[in-house]
């Protein structure tokens, strides 16, 4: 696959501080906590590190540098089984929008509890077809057949492999 | 209608495990579950095998009796029996459609269809078991003859939708093919003449009171004249025709939007199916399974303005599955016996109950 520099000169953050998640409570070690918004980040993006340097060599930054991805644009709700991810491509005709958008389902597929409902989409007004993205991301016939495609699998494997160094 | 006034549980009767993915489909043969034949279905998965589950006469329980697999090389999405029962037809995301024949209690793969460009997604039969339809992610409806020796020969490729045909349904007693699809229209495929000349009579689209997102799947009911369809967009929509006209038409009479059942689903319904006796399943993306009815009350102040029939909500089964669920489909046979397939990898038998007083 070639691809052009779809954003030459991206516009690059700082990343975050971490808040200190609280240490387990020592009262009922067995009490199921909650997942919540920071949990889902980090999975995001903490524990793979690079989800987003994949083919984008010129642009070795990560989802939370390029702010493709917030903590706020994250929505949980653990008692509904639900997480919202919204994100937001770095210009609007970005052509890997969907591509991004896969890995993201991907990997909360992969990481969260069966339970869980996820809904991806990119951030309202953020891409020039936003409607048309948003369906075939949240289509999940589309979705396992595009799984079932070796070399778009070997795509999100490669993205969300963690990366060393 | 004897449901309105009734109370109705769900009871699971039995929980059926083996799938090793996410089980998307299901079909019942209809030539079993009557006159003493054991009711037998198939079930197809994303683990690429398809399984026929048969009823023990002794007890009761459905066991899995055969598993197709080393045809399909990648996901199969959906099956159809013959009218007859004796051939089962199934699709897969591997461009083909495999038809399968019961030799004896062994299921032979007699025929193998190629020409879909990619991902076919359903297949139907007409009543008489003479043609049989597919469609797929190329946006292409294909017709297909039978012909003796398992030949099928493709008499028309119909292209018409602008996104992936999700599902194609033949009318249960005229030839007239009904499509749905990704592109949010519901499309209706008539013979126009004597030469397979099949052409799209009627699009059933959002500014027809259609949907306006996804069409999943379509039902018609026991006589006929009225559809249902279930989509991406939350709701479910009845579609009426004139069935006199329709046969004397020699197919095809205008369908028109009757009733839309909205407020009730909160996530994608991918699967409606209408029984003979009038109840409507539907299962969805939420995991749960929801029967409407028919409801005659029609003196509500907002029903009164709207001249097409009322439905109402009959039963609705929360956490019917542990994720989505993918097929609801009546049983032919005993009254009220529904199956559901789910990707937790499970198939559910149901029945749908009266409470007792």
């Amino acid at each position: 696959m070639v691809l052009g520099l779809i954003n030459a000169n991206p516009v690059i953050y700082e990343k975050k501080e971490r808040r200190v998640r609280g240490a387990p409570s020592d009262a009922d070690e067995y009490a199921v906590e909650p997942i919540d918004e920071q949990e889902i980040f980090d999975i995001l993006l903490n524990d793979t590190q690079k989800i987003c340097i994949f083919k984008y060599p010129e642009h070795p930054y990560s989802l939370e540098e390029l702010k493709v991805i917030t903590e706020d644009a994250i929505e949980v709700n653990d008692h509904r089984s639900y997480v919202r991810v919204t994100f937001t491509p770095t210009v609007e005709h970005c052509s890997m929008a969907t591509i991004i958008g896969l890995c993201l389902r991907v990997k909360l597929i992969r990481s969260l509890p069966s339970r869980y409902k996820v809904d991806i989409r990119v951030a309202p007004g953020s891409h020039a077809t936003e409607a048309a993205v948003n369906k075939q991301l949240n289509d999940k016939e589309r979705v396992a057949a595009a799984l079932e495609n070796p070399s778009l699998l070997d795509m999100v494997d490669e993205c969300l492999a963690p990366t060393y160094g | 209608m004897e449901f309105v006034d009734g109370r109705f549980e769900l009871r699971e009767i039995q929980k059926l495990e083996g799938h090793s993915d996410r089980v998307w489909s299901l079909a019942w043969n209809p030539a079993t579950g009557v006159d003493g034949v054991p009711s037998v279905f198939a079930s197809c998965s994303g683990d690429k095998t398809v399984r026929i589950w048969e009823r023990s006469h002794s007890t009761g329980s459905w066991d899995c009796k055969a598993v197709l697999d080393e045809t399909h090389t990648r996901t199969v999405r959906s099956c159809a029996w013959s009218p007859s029962g004796k051939l089962l037809a199934t699709v897969s995301f591997d461009a083909t459609t495999a038809i399968w024949e019961n030799v004896g209690g062994d299921f032979e793969c007699v025929s193998t269809l190629e020409g879909h460009e990619n991902e076919v997604k359903s297949v139907s039969w007409n009543a008489s078991g003479s043609l049989l339809a597919t469609c797929g992610r190329d946006k292409t409806v294909w017709i297909w003859e039978v012909q003796p020796g398992h030949e099928y020969e493709c008499v028309a490729v119909l292209q018409g939708h602008t996104q992936d045909v999700k599902m194609v349904q033949w009318h249960p007693t005229m030839d007239v093919l009904f499509s749905c699809s990704y592109d949010n229209n519901i499309k209706i495929w008539a013979d126009e003449g004597d030469d397979d000349d099949w052409v799209c009579v009627q699009t059933l689209d959002e500014p027809n009171n259609g949907h306006s997102s996804t069409v999943w799947a379509l039902s018609f009911n026991s006589s006929g004249d009225k559809m249902v369809t279930c989509s991406d967009d939350l709701t479910l929509k009845i579609w009426g025709t004139d069935l006199t006209r329709m046969q004397s038409s020699d197919g095809y009479a205008p369908w028109r939007h009757l009733s839309t059942i909205a407020g009730y689903h909160d996530r994608t319904i991918f699967s409606v199916h209408w029984s003979r006796e009038g109840i409507i399943a539907s299962g969805a993306a939420d995991d749960a399974i929801r029967f409407f009815v028919e409801s005659e009350d029609k003196d509500g102040l907002f029903t009164s303005k709207v001249d097409g029939p009322t439905y109402k909500l009959l039963l609705k089964e929360e956490k019917a599955h542990d994720m989505d669920v993918n097929s609801v489909q009546w049983s032919p046979g005993e009254k009220r016996l529904l199956a559901s397939a789910s990707d937790d990898g499970t198939i559910k038998i149901w029945e749908l109950a009266p409470v007792p007083c």
